[in-house]
């Protein structure tokens, strides 16, 4: 016969006057009081950007580095400034070693597909001890953010179609529309073939790793719903405005893939960008496959790696536990 | 309401009773027990086994947990339990008696996603209102984010999951399961000082376990006593490796990948809250580092202690309520539970 039943812990038992929900109150109201600070911490900059003529302009941060805006060398030089500021979490060696391989590794990636050809931003200067990468500076804006434009617009549309009843008209314009972003899909997928041609996986390839610069110098004004009333005028500004290069950015996690790894590191890479894009955006998770139909017909090997994302397909979306 | 949650999924049974005193007010906890089958050092769980455990438990747990609670069988609303992801042997014996419950006491069933679960438990415990969620556990390595009625999944493991990972080379260290393998390999860890090279395996927001546990098993071998003291394994300065050591660099490798990815799913949502649950959820010393790194970003970290870290019957109850007040029941004969179901599956129409 078993014996009583115990529990791991004795405070597991718990009444309707339980220490849980006790816990439960006192962390609620620690929570309240906890200021949400919206600026991030402080850091200290390395030399020489100690002292620059221009201001830094912090532009965001990413999971791995401080990213400001600022000029190199000559006050006219725009240029990023790629700040990898050392990671209290990591013990201090793992933090060198990683700090030191992936600075490295980014240069001498972004120098390569400049060699060959892939649009990414310029290697200005950089010390890897220090842990800082001085780079071009991209105009433009993030495929991420202009596929939340999208969205956004898209349900705009929609809805606007839904009230008025304009019927045929609306689906003709949509269609042009949807071309233009269709486009802008298959220049993704030939800027990630080329990408892959030269030997080179990104590691990291989300729609914000991803830029549009754009032939037109402004975005179109009408990113908010209410202020779009020349439809006309604004069709125009799209198609300009999703006419530019595609720009691949933020190699930190980049690698000269070796051959025996490299058709299962590319289809990683898609997969990534197939997450990046059904997490981020439901409804743009359709356009996706016309970023893979481009990327198919980019090079040689490409089919070889779409038929191996397949396999990562499986290996990452369906598992559910292992024992 | 009040509702009873069955949890099985792997070699814990948990039994919890929870009310929903009003939609606007938090749950209250009203038992949560819990009893863990503990295998032999160097040796895994088997299902089998595990479902003789729970098998053996499952009738007096309830009956303590309705004592405890001061509960009649009139006061419940609904019987909910674990439907997956988890091992089929167990999962299938905690079904089984929720099944009968359901019969005996003429009460609706509602299936719960076992990850589902740990998530809205952590959310009502912390008060954390939209966090990114990292949920580690033996069975599950996973960085989620809530989008439109889903929990969608951002990065996770490729291959083992990290609980895994560590309970395996605690079996290679021949380190006790008891309470838990994880919890005696972070004790050792806080005495280790070398920090061994292992390698470092992320991929965007995945990561991947199995070539570091390999690499990890690979030098384990060169710490034995029996090795002769020249070919031992050494640091840098020449001392010998411990297995502190060893247990150290893992938990560090590892961790610092956990976190990485994590910061990246923030970076990437642009959230400043992360929410830690899962067994693996209960290390400090992980629990530290992503307070580290959440400072950095202005943010702040938020982890529930073993109660509720560890899988628990609570946790499947208060879930399964949220669900059940929605309007949604699991009827008899679609009663059935998975080894294989994906956080993203669930529609979550409890939350806005």
């Amino acid at each position: 016969m078993p014996p009583e039943p115990t529990t791991d812990n004795p405070s597991t038992t718990s009444t309707s006057t339980s220490p849980s929900e006790q816990l439960l109150q006192e962390q609620q109201q620690e929570q309240q009081q906890q200021p949400q600070p919206q600026t991030h911490t402080h850091h200290t900059l390395p030399p020489p950007f100690t002292h620059t003529p221009t201001p830094l302009i912090p532009l965001t941060q990413g999971a791995e580095a401080l990213v400001y805006r600022t000029t190199f060398l000559t006050p006219s030089t725009p240029a990023i400034l790629k700040y990898r500021p050392p990671k209290p979490y990591r013990h201090p060696t793992l933090d060198r070693r990683l700090t030191k391989a992936r600075l490295l590794a980014e240069a001498r990636v972004l120098v390569r597909c400049r060699r060959e050809g892939v649009a990414v931003p310029a290697v200005l200067g950089g010390d890897w001890e220090a842990g800082w990468l001085c780079l071009e500076f991209v105009a433009g804006e993030t495929v991420r953010r202009v596929l939340d434009w999208w969205v956004e617009r898209e349900g705009w549309r929609v809805k606007g179609k839904e009230g008025e009843g304009e019927g045929e008209e609306g689906e003709g314009e949509g269609e042009e529309r949807d071309e233009a972003m269709l486009d802008l899909m298959r220049k993704i997928g030939r800027a990630v073939g080329k990408l892959h041609t030269t030997g080179v996986v990104h590691g990291d390839l989300t729609t914000s790793n991803i830029m549009l610069r754009p032939s037109s110098p402004s975005p179109p004004t009408s990113t908010s719903p209410n202020a779009s009333p020349n439809v006309d005028e604004e069709e125009e500004d799209v198609s300009a405005y999703l006419a530019g290069t595609i720009v691949l950015i933020d190699f930190g996690l980049a690698a000269q893939s070796l051959r025996q790894t490299q058709e299962e590191d590319r289809a990683v890479d898609l997969y990534v960008l197939e997450r990046a894009f059904a997490a981020t955006h439901p409804t743009a998770e359709r356009l996706f496959g016309e970023v893979l139909r481009a990327y198919g017909e980019s090079y040689p090997g490409a089919k070889a790696s779409l038929r191996r994302l397949e396999g990562v397909r499986l290996r990452g979306r369906k598992r559910s536990m292992l024992g | 309401m009040i509702a009873l949650g069955l949890e099985g999924s792997a070699n814990k049974i948990g039994i919890g009773l929870i009310s929903h005193p009003s939609p606007t007010a938090g749950p209250i906890v009203l038992a949560n027990l819990r009893h863990t089958y503990v295998s032999p050092p160097g040796q895994g769980f088997l299902p089998k086994d595990t479902a003789l455990h729970h098998r053996k438990w499952v009738v007096r747990l309830i009956k303590q947990a309705m004592r405890q609670a001061r509960v009649k069988i009139d006061d419940i609303d609904c019987i909910c339990y674990t439907k997956g992801p988890g091992m089929g042997a167990p999962l299938q014996s905690v079904a089984l008696a929720a099944r009968t419950l359901s019969l005996l006491w003429g009460k609706p069933l509602v299936g719960v996603n076992h990850c589902v679960g740990h998530i809205e438990m952590g959310r009502a415990i912390t008060g954390a209102t939209n966090p990114v969620v990292l949920y580690v556990s033996g069975g599950n390595t996973q960085v989620i984010a809530y989008s439109a009625q889903r929990y969608r999944i951002f990065g996770e493991t490729l291959d083992i999951a990290i609980g895994n990972c560590i309970d395996r080379f605690a079996r290679t260290l021949m380190i006790p399961n008891d309470p838990f393998p994880g919890y005696n390999v972070e004790q050792l860890a806080k005495k280790g000082r070398n920090l061994v090279d292992l390698p470092y395996a992320v991929k965007g927001m995945d990561c991947s376990f199995s070539g570091i546990l390999a690499k990890a098993d690979e030098l384990a071998v060169l710490i034995g006593e029996d090795v002769p003291e020249a070919k031992r394994l050494r640091s840098e300065e020449g001392e010998l490796i411990t297995r502190e050591d060893m247990c150290f660099s893992l938990q560090e490798t590892i961790f610092a990948m956990l976190v990485e990815i994590t910061e990246r799913a923030m970076a990437h949502v642009g959230s400043s809250q992360v929410l830690v649950v899962g067994g693996v959820g209960s290390n400090e010393r992980l629990q530290e580092m992503m307070g580290l790194m959440a400072r950095d970003r202005g943010g702040s970290v938020f982890a529930t202690d073993e109660r509720f870290c560890i899988d628990n019957g609570i946790m499947i109850a208060h879930a399964g309520l949220l669900e059940f007040e929605t309007g949604v029941v699991t009827r008899l004969e679609e009663s059935t539970c998975t080894q294989r179901f994906r956080t993203d599956e669930v529609f979550v129409g409890w939350r806005d």
